[in-house]
This record gives structure tokens, C-alpha cells and sequence, in this order.
């Protein structure tokens, strides 16, 4: 890799970010979903868009563009008793690496990182696997961090897609 | 045939039933391919979706695969994807654009072709002297046997008889004039994405569900659920309406009397409308920029008559779902009896206010994207249904019984007698039984 594109941060940061993404993939695969909702800031956006070059998720065509109040939509959604292709039970497991903090602001601590996952997902005896890229928009609270922005880009953007994607990857 | 050797393709359907071999069986999904969709018309694509000389896609007629371009004097071609050499695919990208000298460049032997799919060079010609002429239809890449365009919409023939596509079209022409019609210069636009979505069922269990107005309250209990509770805490963080996009949501669930309201219309070939609004000429500003643009271009009681069409949903028989108010359509790729693949578009409505896409955008995120709380239940139900049929045992007919004979029938134009009628599937099934029993179309 490039000198230019290693961002000197410290070990401390580094290892803040990474436990950080680590959590967040594992309250989706635990379904914890009032945790992952409470880890966006409030103008906070989950986005996956459905081409690797857009730069916005605005008026345009995306897979998933979700303010947090949509993201509670989906939600109660899933935990409808009448959720019926919830019903079948529905698991899903993250691997995040390749953890590369992009940038830093020194005064607000805010860090734009990028990383890695994949992702298995198990629903009606069938196993189906999703890969592709993070992009976070963390800002520092006190405890750690928010999500102001997630995107997600998947490797295989342009389908076709098996049935849908019901929940966030 | 059908597993059950007693039974011929005619009686496997009835006024009020039919066999689940139709869904199941794949040697009559093959038939279909033969009958139905190698002889009826089949949307390709938009012309819009190739706007510049060299600009293609890929898509589907049955088992073929088919490319739609535009070539240099502005003609739109639509293509058997196969060169003529060898068969290789030509193009093997989803889309792409043929490049500086606007031609086809197959892969394998860099054959050329010009975007009319005539042959334009290859290398080492003189392997064919005194041979074969160049010029050889044989040597050629094939256009399909007909193409017509209805208002920029594009569709393709792989038959060289049959009626032409507007008297085939017939009724379900309104799937695309209540498009075009919204917008102030008459036409609308694509937008260049295409979601891909596999669903595991035959291609009819799709279309039947369409306009299957039982279902939506049942099915998208939770979705609807959801959107009306998120309405409600929107409004008390905010103190603004929620956006427009839960209301499409919380439509899901109307009580069963709503949907009983409307009327579905069953057209010759199987074009089948469900007529019917949902709340989308409200009072607001867009709404209101909307009128005012259509009525400098056709005056108020045009603009009336437009913006009052009462068309919810339009299945153009076999290959489309549309949705005009909204501008979204789907195509029906059939890949196997039990594998549909649908490629999901939508529209912009050429100067009409930006306000009216937003509506259209969040239809097409709502319910079509591939992150749809909507359709994600339909899926569901798609494949246990198509597992359910499959079955040897536990009955052999499907019922579509409900009002069955109620229907009042008009020039062979058939208007439910109730929103919940499934005249919609007995109205396709009907054109379905002309194509396999090679009666043609009506």
C-alpha cells in the first residue's frame, strides 16, 4: 500500500474503532435492535448504495437509505408477529477486518474508517453469503462512538438478488 | 406433458380451477416458453434506457437472450444476443456502451458487427473468398422477427405472425399512456438502474399476486403495522407529517371493504387492470406545480381527466407489472418452472415538478428496491406456494373460484363484481389456454 494512504494514528484509537465496528456487527447478528439503533447520532443514515460510484444517497435509486426513523420502522417490522418470513427463523453472522482509519479530526476525536465483512445469512434451510466494503462516519461520544453514517458496499451491487435483504448487513 | 398422462394442456384449465401442473410441471413451463412468450409481444426495454449510439442492454424473451441498442443514425435495434460464428454471447455485460466505432466486437474471433447486428469485419477475410458472401443473412447477428415501440416503450416478437403490437396491446395500453400522459411533454424517462430480484416461484404465482387485492392486509400485516405506528411517533418528535413513503406502507393494510371497492378489468390476452388510487393527488404544493404544468400544456379539463385516472395497476400479459401513477414496472423473466427472475425499473415523467419523482423514487425504494419490507413477504409466499404445488399428494387443483360467474362481461371486456374477485387470474388463465391450445391471441 501507498505511504500516503496509512493515516498515523494511535494504537489507542485504532483499537477503540475496531472493538467499536466489532460490537456493532455483533449486535446485528444478536438482534439487539434498540442497541443498534441507540449506536446512530440522531441525524444518523444507514446506506448501501446500488452503485459503487455514487457519492449520494440523495434522489437516487439506492438498496438501503435509512434515516433512524426508518430504521425503527424496520424493526417493529421484524418483531411483528405477523412478520411471516421472520417466522422461519432468520441468523445471520459477521466477520469485520481490514480495520483503516481514513481520517481523524483531532478536535472533535470523529474518525471516518473503512473496513471489511462478510456475512453469512441462514433463513429456510438455506445459506446465502454477502461480502463488501464499510464506510463509517463515527463521531466521539462519551463513551466511545456514534454512527452518523454506514455505508455499505456490497460486491455483488448489481444482483440479481435472491428473495431481499430484511434486515441491515 | 403432464405428469398425469390423462390430462391434456386445454382441461388443465377450468372456469373455476386449474391444475397445478400449470405451475409446476417442466415440460409445460417449456410449452409456455414455445406458446406464450416466443409468440406474444415481450418488453424489452425503454428507449430512453439507450440514449446515445452504441448504448445496450441485455435482457430476456423466454430462453433467449436478447440485446437492445441504439445504433448511429438513432434507430433502437433489438438483437439476439449470439454471434454469428460461433454462438458465443456477443454482450456480456447487463449493459454497456459498444464504444468509439459503435460496434459489436464479439469476444472470441473479434467479429464486428454495426449496431443493425450486420457484420462489419473480422479478421483474416479471406478465409471466405469465393466461399460465402459477407453480406449472408447467415452471418449476420439476427434482429428479432418484429419490434414495435408504444410511446418509447419497447417491445420485441419472436413470431412473424400475430397481431401487431397497439391491437395486441388492446386495454392494457393505459399501463403506458397513464404514464406518459402525466407528464406535460407527453413521454417519459428512464432511470438508468435496474434492481434484479430472483424469486423462487413460477412466473404466474407473481403476476396473479398482483392483483390479488385479498392479500395485501393479510401479507403486509407488519409492514403496514410498522408504517402507520412510525406516522404517529414521527408526527410527536417532529410535529411535521411523516414523509410520503409510510403512507405508501400503511396503505398495505386498508381494510378489506377498501379494497372490495374497486374493480379489476379483465381485457383480451390477459391484460388485466386494477383500478383503484391511493391517496396520490393530494392538496400540496407538488401536487399543485403537477396541475399547473399540465394544464399550460392541455388546458384544465385535460389535466382533470389525466390526473383523475383511476389505474392503480396494469399487468401487460405475460412479461409486465406496471404501475403508471407511480412509474414503476417490472418485467417477468421466466427461468424455470420455479424461478422467475423480475428486473425492476421506474420512471421519470419528462417535465413534471422534481416533487412528482420523489414520489416515484420512494414507491421504487419502498416496495421494489432489494431491501423491500413490502415484497420481502410476497417472496415468501411466492415460494410456499410453488413448494406447496410441487407436491404429488394433498390435492390437485388450484382454486380460483371466488365470484366465479358474477362478472359481468361487456365486448369481451370483463369488470369484476367486486375488488376481490379473482377474475384477474381466471381473465389470465382464459389467454393462457388460447396460447398453449395454438388458438392464438384474441
Amino acid at each position: 500500500m501507498p505511504k500516503d494512504n496509512v493515516l498515523e494514528t494511535s494504537a489507542d484509537t485504532q483499537r477503540a474503532v475496531e472493538q467499536f465496528l466489532y460490537s456493532q456487527a455483533e449486535i446485528l447478528d444478536e438482534r439487539r435492535w434498540a442497541d443498534w439503533l441507540g449506536l446512530f447520532t440522531d441525524d444518523g443514515k444507514y446506506w448501501m448504495p446500488a452503485d459503487p460510484e455514487q457519492t449520494t444517497g440523495e434522489r437516487l435509486p439506492n438498496i438501503f437509505y435509512e434515516d433512524v426513523y426508518l430504521m425503527d420502522m424496520r424493526i417493529r417490522r421484524v418483531k411483528h408477529p405477523y412478520a411471516h418470513s421472520q417466522m422461519a427463523g432468520h441468523r445471520t453472522s459477521h466477520t469485520v477486518s481490514n480495520v483503516i482509519i481514513q481520517s481523524e479530526d483531532e478536535a472533535s476525536g470523529g474518525v471516518v474508517c473503512t473496513s471489511r465483512f462478510h456475512m453469512v445469512e441462514y433463513r429456510l434451510d438455506d445459506q446465502r453469503y454477502f461480502g463488501g466494503k464499510y464506510t463509517h462516519t463515527l463521531k466521539k461520544n462519551e463513551d466511545g462512538y456514534n454512527i452518523q453514517l454506514q455505508r455499505v458496499d456490497i460486491a455483488n451491487v448489481e444482483g440479481p438478488f435472491d428473495f431481499v435483504m430484511q434486515v441491515w448487513l | 406433458m403432464p405428469k398425469d398422462q390423462n390430462l391434456d394442456l386445454g382441461s388443465l384449465v377450468e372456469p373455476d380451477r386449474v391444475h397445478k401442473a400449470c405451475y409446476a410441471d417442466e415440460e409445460i413451463f417449456e410449452q409456455e416458453l414455445k406458446n406464450i412468450f416466443h409468440k406474444s409481444w415481450i418488453y424489452i426495454g425503454h428507449e430512453s434506457q439507450v440514449p446515445n449510439p452504441g448504448d445496450y442492454w441485455t435482457t430476456w424473451v423466454g430462453k433467449e437472450r436478447m440485446i437492445i441498442c441504439r445504433a448511429e443514425d438513432g434507430q433502437v435495434h433489438v438483437l439476439y444476443n449470439r454471434c454469428p460464428h460461433r454462438g458465443a454471447l456477443i454482450c456480456n455485460n447487463l449493459h454497456g456502451n459498444s464504444g468509439n466505432k459503435k460496434s459489436f466486437r464479439c469476444p472470441y474471433h473479434a467479429w464486428q458487427f454495426a449496431m443493425d447486428g450486420s457484420l462489419r469485419n473480422l479478421p483474416m477475410k479471406e478465409g471466405y473468398d469465393g466461399i460465402i458472401d459477407l453480406k449472408d443473412p447467415q452471418l449476420q447477428m439476427k434482429p428479432a422477427e418484429r419490434q414495435g415501440n408504444y410511446r418509447g416503450f419497447i417491445f420485441a416478437s419472436l413470431s412473424e405472425d400475430g397481431p401487431d403490437l397497439e391491437t395486441w396491446l388492446g386495454g392494457g395500453k393505459v399501463a403506458f399512456d397513464d404514464i406518459c400522459n402525466r407528464s406535460p411533454e407527453g413521454e417519459a424517462e428512464i432511470v438508468a438502474n435496474c434492481f434484479r430480484i430472483v424469486q423462487h416461484s413460477n412466473w404466474k404465482i407473481f403476476l396473479e399476486n398482483q392483483l390479488d387485492a385479498v392479500h395485501p392486509s393479510i401479507t403486509h400485516h407488519s409492514t403496514g403495522d410498522a408504517a402507520a405506528d412510525m406516522q404517529k411517533v414521527y408526527k410527536k418528535k417532529t410535529g411535521e407529517d411523516a414523509p410520503m413513503g409510510y403512507q405508501f406502507l400503511a396503505d398495505f393494510t386498508l381494510p378489506f371493504e377498501k379494497w372490495d371497492s374497486l374493480d379489476t378489468i379483465g381485457h383480451p390476452n390477459g391484460h388485466t387492470v386494477l383500478e383503484g388510487y391511493m391517496g396520490l393527488r393530494p392538496t400540496d404544493a407538488v401536487t399543485q406545480a403537477h396541475e399547473k404544468v399540465l394544464t399550460d400544456a392541455y388546458g384544465e379539463d385535460r389535466m382533470n381527466e389525466i390526473l383523475d385516472t383511476k389505474v392503480h395497476h396494469v399487468l401487460v400479459y405475460p412479461c409486465l407489472s406496471v404501475q403508471p401513477p407511480l412509474q414503476q414496472l417490472r418485467a417477468v423473466r421466466p427461468l424455470a418452472a420455479n424461478k422467475t427472475l423480475t428486473e425492476i425499473w421506474h420512471f421519470r415523467l419528462k417535465g413534471a415538478p422534481e416533487g412528482i419523482y420523489d414520489r416515484s423514487l420512494a414507491y421504487y425504494y419502498h416496495v421494489n428496491a432489494p431491501s423491500t419490507m413490502v415484497n420481502a413477504d410476497d417472496l415468501n409466499n411466492f415460494r410456499a406456494c410453488q413448494d406447496g404445488l410441487r407436491l404429488e399428494g394433498g390435492g390437485d387443483w388450484v382454486s380460483l373460484h371466488r365470484n366465479v360467474g358474477q362478472d359481468p362481461v361487456k365486448d369481451g371486456v370483463t369488470t369484476s363484481v367486486t375488488g376481490m374477485s379473482e377474475q384477474p387470474m381466471r381473465n389470465m388463465f382464459a389467454a393462457w389456454k388460447k396460447y398453449m391450445t395454438n388458438e392464438g391471441s384474441a
